[in-house]
Order: structure tokens, then sequence, then C-alpha cells
């Protein structure tokens, strides 16, 4: 199967369970390589719909500081893509069957080559990427080629997108569509912001994929307001930071996770 | 024979493009992209704009002290024993060094913009000064993000900048120096788009800053070229600047494009020199220096195998960043410009040779275009002539330099 379609059946799946699809985003290597694969088999039982998976960069320019830390201990310990893949590998080896998101930045990817590195993220079981660094007018090569692989590139609109290019992110994208929920880094906020209800409608009447929200969203009842407009949530950073607080990572994560996927 | 009177195409700036061949572009999150399609609207307007180039013009003449002279480096060029020496002193310009042009360009674009706020990142500190100084005269609030490794080796323009009024934010992550700093400037400007303007301090990032920043800085170039016909008569036989991001370099080199017989030589930091891997040269290492993505551009850039962007070394902070402009990419690769290195020994020697010869202490990243000079000039006709853009003033450097010569450099009284 497509990558697109297995994403497209894992929304599918929540809307028929009257839920919003739980997408949990953990980055790969953190606290250690075997650690972030335990936690992603754990967040994989929670009930998450599907699942991000980052993979570090020296230089995460859309992400706050507790993506930062994650993916800077990751490096320290010489993680590198290929490592990353190898660790999507086992991931699927120990049973995981949600669509697996890779998010990761340009320079990586490049530095890779195109076409080895998805088809490598395909080869490894992973559906889909996301590239932060990468908007519309840069991405045409990754796009074509993601394409030819079946693979979802996924674009993220902003509530700064206008109207114009707003509809074009909704046409070019495959998957679904990731609505940043506010204008700013990843990391946790006190509130959602003000004007999502309007930007996930503006977004709605222009979309033919299912919309997902994230950034910003890390609480429970923030889950269950933006379940409410919209069809995935993503939450991230909240993750990292419980892997941190808590003597076990796993179960700190395991715990969150759970009670996040209970909101949706 | 050159006429003095050239017709204006030198001085006309370049058309505005997102791309210089393959490198360039905007590689940034979805958040800025229509951020950096208002300030291409804005700014493509502006540059034909006569009543901002006056205005500009107005500021550059009665604040900044342009036009800066050009000087020959008399005693230099005789102890060198080979071509003349001529030195385009933006170190005179003020709050020290060229990066004011762009500073006070980008400041009242900001202006029109109505972005009442600008951020900034500074490595020594100068692009930073500049800023809050710019801020300070046309009452914009400025923030500055500066590594705190940088904080450290560059206290005095950390004061200054307060004394001006702007907040120095210190920036603790990765390699704690310019790199991080711009890290920490876009993700504030990505949380503050709607009332922020980022002001870029060297000819990289996402388009339209690299076009933007070297119309600002090309000011040098146009000066020097005029300043060179009217006192040695003729034009020089090559440009020398230092490349960090490579603003003064790109600002000097655009007036010359179109003289074929000038050479374009850009030099960029060998820190420890090139075999160490502890550099900042992103065309001499070819193991490290590859095509990447870094700061929203393509271009040269440091890195590992795996695309993660390598920890460089300089003695100049302002030259310590791993990737280069994209425009110097281009250059470099149509053979318009040639790109060489100078260590951080070079440098000093190159900074005390200037300090006694000439009684200038020129900022550690403008001497090593001087050091290249020294390299060059011997091996040169007496009638040849060399233009090095002194880019800066050193006294920023006072600590480093102690630190890095042996006390006998700082001996009462003794002239080499």
């Amino acid at each position: 199967m497509k990558g697109t379609e297995h994403i497209a059946d894992a929304f599918r799946r929540s809307q028929v369970e009257g839920r919003t699809a739980f997408m949990p985003y953990f980055t790969l290597g953190y606290p250690t390589p075997e650690l972030s694969v335990e936690i992603v088999c754990a967040l994989a039982q929670t009930g998450a719909g599907l699942i991000e998976l980052g993979i570090p960069f020296s230089d995460p320019l859309a992400d706050g500081p507790t993506i930062q830390h994650s993916t800077q201990v990751a490096l320290e310990q010489g993680v590198t893509v290929r490592r990353c893949l190898e660790m999507i590998r086992q991931v699927r080896e120990r049973g995981v069957v949600q669509p697996l998101i890779l998010m990761g930045y340009y320079n990586p990817i490049l530095a890779f080559g195109l076409e080895r590195y998805v088809q490598g993220a395909w080869d490894a079981g992973a559906d889909g990427l996301i590239v932060p660094d990468l908007p519309l007018e840069e991405a045409g090569a990754l796009e074509a080629t993601c394409r030819e692989a079946g693979a979802a590139l996924i674009y993220l609109a902003a509530p700064t997108s206008s109207a114009a290019r707003l509809k074009q992110l909704a046409e070019r994208t495959s998957g679904f569509l990731y609505l940043v929920s506010l204008t700013g880094v990843t990391g946790a906020r006190r509130e959602l912001s003000d004007g999502l209800g309007s930007f996930v409608r503006q977004a709605r009447a222009v979309a033919h994929t299912p919309l997902a929200v994230g950034f910003g969203v890390s609480t429970p009842e923030q889950v269950s307001r933006v379940g409410k407009m919209a069809d995935g949530v993503i939450v991230g950073s909240a993750l990292i930071q419980a892997a941190r607080d808590g003597q076990d990572a796993v179960a700190g994560v395991q715990q969150l996770a759970g009670k996040l996927s209970m909101a949706c | 024979m050159i006429t003095l009177n050239q017709p204006d195409v030198h001085t006309r700036p370049a058309p505005l493009a997102a791309k210089f061949g393959p490198y360039g572009g905007q590689f940034v999150p979805e958040t800025l992209m229509p951020a950096l399609a208002e300030l291409c609207q804005a700014y493509e307007h502006l540059r034909e704009d006569v009543h901002f180039q006056r205005h500009l013009q107005h500021l550059q003449r009665t604040y900044v002290g342009r036009p800066t002279p050009l000087t020959h480096a008399h005693r230099l060029s005789e102890h060198l024993g080979g071509a003349q020496i001529y030195l385009k002193r933006e170190d005179l310009a003020h709050s020290g060094a060229h990066k004011i042009n762009n500073a006070l360009g980008q400041a009242l674009v900001a202006q029109r913009l109505g972005k009442r706020r600008i951020v900034a990142e500074t490595g020594a500190g100068q692009h930073g000064v500049a800023s809050a100084t710019a801020a300070a005269l046309l009452g914009l609030e400025c923030v500055v993000y500066m590594g705190t490794l940088d904080i450290a080796r560059q206290q005095p323009n950390v004061l200054r900048m307060r004394l001006l009024g702007a907040e120095v934010r210190p920036v603790e992550s990765g390699s704690r120096t310019l790199k991080d700093a711009i890290n920490e400037a876009i993700r504030d400007w990505v949380t503050n788009v709607e009332n922020t303007h980022y002001l870029l301090g060297s000819a990289l990032g996402p388009h339209p800053y690299p076009s933007m920043v070297r119309d600002f800085q090309s000011v040098i170039g146009q000066e020097a070229r005029q300043q060179m016909l009217a006192q040695v008569g003729k034009l020089p036989d090559a440009c020398i600047a230092c490349v960090g991001g490579g603003s003064n370099a790109i600002g000097l080199f655009q007036a010359f494009r179109g003289d074929e017989m000038v050479a374009l030589i850009g030099v960029e930091a060998g820190g420890l020199g090139i075999s160490s891997g502890k550099h900042a040269a992103r065309f001499a290492d070819a193991r490290l220096g590859r095509p990447g993505v870094l700061h929203g551009t393509y271009t040269y850039l440091l890195q590992n195998e795996d695309g993660q962007v390598a920890e460089t070394h300089s003695i100049s902070a302002g030259l310590d960043y791993p990737a280069v402009g994209p425009e110097h990419a281009y250059l470099r690769d149509i053979g318009r410009a040639r790109y060489t290195s100078a260590n951080d020994s070079e440098a000093l020697d190159a900074f005390q040779m200037l300090a006694r010869l000439e009684g200038i202490l020129p900022a550690l990243e403008s001497a090593h275009a001087v050091a290249e000079a020294m390299r060059l000039a011997p091996g040169l006709r007496p009638d040849q002539a060399l233009l090095v853009n002194l880019s800066g003033r050193g006294d920023k450097d006072l600590d480093t330099v102690m630190k890095a010569l042996p006390d006998s450099a700082f001996r009462n009284g003794e002239r080499s």
C-alpha cells in the first residue's frame, strides 16, 4: 500500500471511531537510540493514529528549546540519518502498524540524496515526510521524488499564510495538511491561539485531505479543543518533556500519551 | 585610457534575483514566507524610489560620514616592496565598520514596512552595534541575539549595544557563536513576524536578503572605484576583502564586476589551518565544504557527511560562520572571483603590521584581507595597485589580541 493511502486509512479509522487522530511526535535517538525505539513502540500502544518521528538536525530553526534539546542530545550520541532509518525498521519489526511520518530539516536530506532518502525511508517503513524549512517554492524536486515512491510529502500551513497560499498548500500536500496552530516555533503554550478556529475553517474550505493541528498543543484540554475542529492533533514537546522529567522515560511518555489520546 | 566620468552602468544596482545560478532561494518555515514576500515587494519598490534613496544618501553623508576615505598605505607598500596598497576605510564609518551601511538601509525599510521592532544577530558585535545605532536613530525597538562565546570575546561591543538602548539576548545553544545567534533571531522573527523586521547583517539568508544587503553595501565599491580613478588615475589590479557571510566583499566587488581586468579576491578565515578542520573556509576545504542549506539559503556550507552543520573556528568572531553568501558561491563558479584563506596567525601578523606601519588598528576580520594583500604585493610591480577593504576597526579586538600575542608585542616604544 502507498504511504498516502496508509495515512488516509488511519484518518478514516479515527473518524469511524468518532475520534480525532492522535499523532504523537518523538525525536529519534532521544534520550538514547534504544530508548527512543522503546518509546515509539509504547506510543503505538496508546491509541495513536499516526506517529511523527523527528530526524535530528544541528540547527532546527522551527523548533523551541525542548525539541532543540532532544535533537542535540541525539546528535551527541552520533545519531545519523542512516541510524534513524534503522530505528524505523526496528519499530516496524516490533509490530508498530501506524503510519510513520518523518519530520526532518532539508540539509540532512540533501546530504543523503533526495532519492536515496525517500527510498530509504520507504524501505524502512515510513509513509510520509515533513520538511519544515522547505516551502512550496523550493519543494518541486522532493515532491516529485515522493510522488514516484508513493510517499506523502506533507506541507505546513501557517496562520500567516494568505488565502491564495493556503489554497496552493492544500492542493499540493499529500496525506494531510499540517496546520501550524500559532505564529512561532514548536513548544508548549499556556493557551491555544485565538484565531485557530477560523484558521481551521479557512483551511477546511480549500482542503481535500484531512487537517492536523500541531505546535503549541500540550495538554489533554487543548487536545480536546483542537479535536473539535481538526481531524488530527499533533503533540511533541510535551512528550519530550515527559521523557526528560521522569525517572522512567518510557513510562512517563506512555502515561502522558495515554491521557492525550483519551482526550482525542 | 579610462576616463574619470564613467557612465552610471557601474553604479546602478544589478537586478534582483531569487537565485544566483543554483545558489540562494528561500528555505524557511511557511510562517515566514508571507513576510519575505512582503519584504521583496517593498524592497523592489524602495530600491527604485528616489525619495527613499535620497533619504538614505543624506543619512550616509550627514550621519555615517560617507564617503569614507581611500588611504594609500605608503609605508606598508614600501615595506613589502611591490604593488601599491590602497585601503578603503570602512573602519572610519560611524560605529566602526561597514555594517552601518546595511543596518541603516534596512532600518529605513523596516520603518517603511511599519515595523517598530527589529531583531538582529551578531558575531563580532559590529552588526549588533550598527543595528542598535540605526534603531536609536530611527526610534525603533532593538533586540540583538549573540552567542555567549562571542559575548565573552567581544565585551566592549556588548556594552556599546546596551548603551545604545538595545537588548542583548545571550544564546547558549550549539556552538554559542554567530550561527546560533542567527537561529535564535529567526525563531524570534517566526514568533513576532507581524510587528518585527529581521535585520540580517550579512549577504546571506533567504531572498531578498542577499540582494538587499549587497545593494546597501555596494556604496563601498562605488565610492572606492571613483576614488581610485580620482586619486590614482586608474582602477586597481585586484580588490581584496574578507569573507564571513561576505557582505563587505560583495559590496566592494559589485562596482568592479564589469571591469574584467580587475581581479576580485575573497579571503576566508583559515583558523588554525585548513587541515586542522578548525576554520571557517567553506571553499578551501573540499572535505567539509559542500553546497547545502542553512539559514534559508542554498550555498557552500561546512558540514559533515550526514548534513549536520560543522563547528567553525576563527580568531575573528565576524568570520566564524559555516556558510557563505550565495552570490559568492556563484561568483566563484563562474570564475569572476577567486577565494583564498588566511589563518589566525597571518591575520594577527597583518594586524600588527598595519598598526605599526600605518597607524591603523584593523578589525581582525579585515586583517585577513590585509594578510592576502601582504602575500600578493611583493610579487607585483610598484606600478600595480591592490585595493583592500578595511571593513572595520580593531578596538573591539584588543582583548583577543592581548591573549593571542606575546608580551613582547606590547613592549613600550618599540617600532619594528
